[in-house]
């Protein structure tokens, strides 16, 4: 009886950790729109429901304290709760990053539109799909997937070097677009940092999949991880 | 100080019936290992063959070598001989009811012959700190009996008489089953203390027990040694999926 109450109540965690995930994938996209459309009315959906994340956060956070509390999990169940609680701070900041987009894209608004030689939308995809094939690898239980997030953050960063060589480029030619150029480099920075957060929450899939650390580019135990077993649902 | 234990190729029968398949193990000196598993594992028998307990058992046999540092406990030593060097601390606190504090610790001491007052208050004041019991009996040593204390003392009691006689192994089969916590956590204090100078071998069913006081856990399941390893290993990243499955209550 104790161990069903327990797995209920990582079921519950689980489900949990996902609702979190699909609001912070949903704040990233809107915010994202709203710079392509510079429409004010989306910006201020993905400031309201910033409160919506961080009381999500704090739920997921409790229920693990509770869990670690009265059930002291071990082996696959204590690397999961561990993965769960860095997801939920992972994904609370992927929400943060949509905020600081939005209040970039207001600021924007506010001035005249001018063309800018940076894909922001192309970046806000790859690193959407990379939040979205993070959560991906976590409800599969799929360390394969979580490893090919991680193969996908040099591209995100490829793109925000480009964005800051080229805006910078911008503003010593046209001063006047300066303050345009700066919020667009902002929002590619955020944009990279929403992957750094998709890579984070890939390396701990990785390790509650397979009980090894690969964060910092550390070597997996190749004999740990030849014999450790994929967790079970 | 303590010495390492080896295990080879060890085999345990109760009648026709085996109950360890080929155990081999290194237990490493001056460090306290658990061993786990669901009740009928093994675990209790394999301890009881470190001390040779289990052939006081009727129709009870061993094969296979036991090393305890330098001494082959199946080939050449005799029980006694076997036993002043390996002390043991049942599930159930079993001090001699009628002897005094004093004399419940003094006694294996005395069964052997030792008879110096001096030499004995020191050894019993000594051994008594060590189980960190002296501050709470030191002024009832001989006024109070060894059953008239509460169940975490007497099992710390039992400690106590077993480090009179210097062993250099401390056995230990699930010396906390029948005490509350805070005697419990008491006693798992003093296993962290005692494992400075002895090479202690713990059975428990409490898996965070083994996991607090041990650095090396070795998990049993149906009389075989499945999986031996630093406790961290087996508690966080376990090799054998059965381990993993009982460590994480899926079956056990």
């Amino acid at each position: 009886m104790m161990r069903s109450r327990f797995q209920q109540e990582m079921q519950d965690l689980r489900e949990k950790l996902l609702r979190m995930g699909g609001l912070a994938e949903l704040a990233v996209d809107r915010a994202c729109q709203a710079y392509t459309d510079r429409d004010l009315a989306r910006c201020h959906i993905v400031l309201e429901n910033e409160s919506l994340i961080n009381a999500a956060e704090r739920e997921i956070d409790e229920l693990a304290f509770d869990i670690l509390a009265t059930q002291q999990p071990a082996a696959v169940d204590l690397r999961f709760l561990l993965a769960v609680t860095k997801i939920n701070s992972d994904l609370e900041r992927v929400g943060d990053q949509a905020v600081n987009i939005a209040e970039r894209v207001m600021d924007m608004i506010g001035l005249p539109a001018v063309e800018l030689p940076v894909d922001i939308p192309r970046m806000a995809t790859a690193a959407s799909a990379m939040v979205r094939r993070a959560l991906e690898s976590f409800v599969e239980a799929k360390a394969e997937v979580a490893q090919a997030v991680l193969e996908m953050d040099h591209v995100v960063d490829r793109m925000r070097d480009e964005a800051f060589i080229m805006l910078v480029r911008k503003m010593n030619e046209q001063p006047q677009v300066t303050q345009q150029a700066l919020d667009a480099l902002l929002v590619a920075r955020n944009l990279e940092r929403v992957a750094d957060h998709a890579t984070n929450i890939a390396e701990d899939v990785i390790f509650w999949v397979r009980g090894f650390d690969v964060r910092h580019h550390a070597q997996p135990d190749m004999a740990a991880a030849q014999t450790a077993e994929g967790p079970k649902q | 100080m303590g010495v390492g234990i080896t295990v080879e190729h060890l085999n345990a029968f109760y009648g026709k019936s085996q109950a360890l398949y080929d155990i081999n193990l290194a237990v490493q000196a001056d460090h306290a290992t658990a061993l786990i598993g669901p009740s009928g594992c093994g675990k209790s028998t394999f301890i009881r063959c470190l001390n040779r307990l289990h052939e006081t058992i009727p129709e009870a046999r061993v094969e296979g070598s036991v090393r305890i540092g330098d001494l082959s406990v199946y080939n050449g030593s005799s029980a006694t001989q076997l036993r002043r060097r390996v002390g043991m601390v049942f599930q159930k606190p079993n001090p001699f009811p009628t002897m005094s504090i004093y004399d419940n610790v003094a006694a294996g001491l005395k069964l052997n012959g030792f008879r110096n007052r001096r030499q004995l208050n020191e050894i019993v004041e000594r051994s008594l700190h060590s189980a960190a019991l002296w501050d709470e009996v030191k002024d009832v040593l001989h006024k109070k009996s060894g059953a008239s204390i509460s169940g975490g003392q007497q099992q710390r009691l039992c400690i106590a008489r077993a480090l009179a006689v210097q062993p250099e192994v401390l056995l230990m089969d699930e010396p906390c089953s029948a005490l509350d916590p805070i005697s419990t956590g008491k006693i798992e204090e003093l296993i962290f203390q005692l494992k400075e100078q002895y090479t202690i071998v713990i059975v428990t069913h409490n898996m965070q027990q083994a996991a607090r006081v041990a650095e090396f856990t070795g998990f049993f399941l149906l009389g075989k040694l499945i999986e031996f390893d630093k406790t961290e290993k087996v508690f966080t990243t376990p090799s054998d999926k059965r381990t993993e499955d009982y460590v994480t209550g899926r079956f056990g």
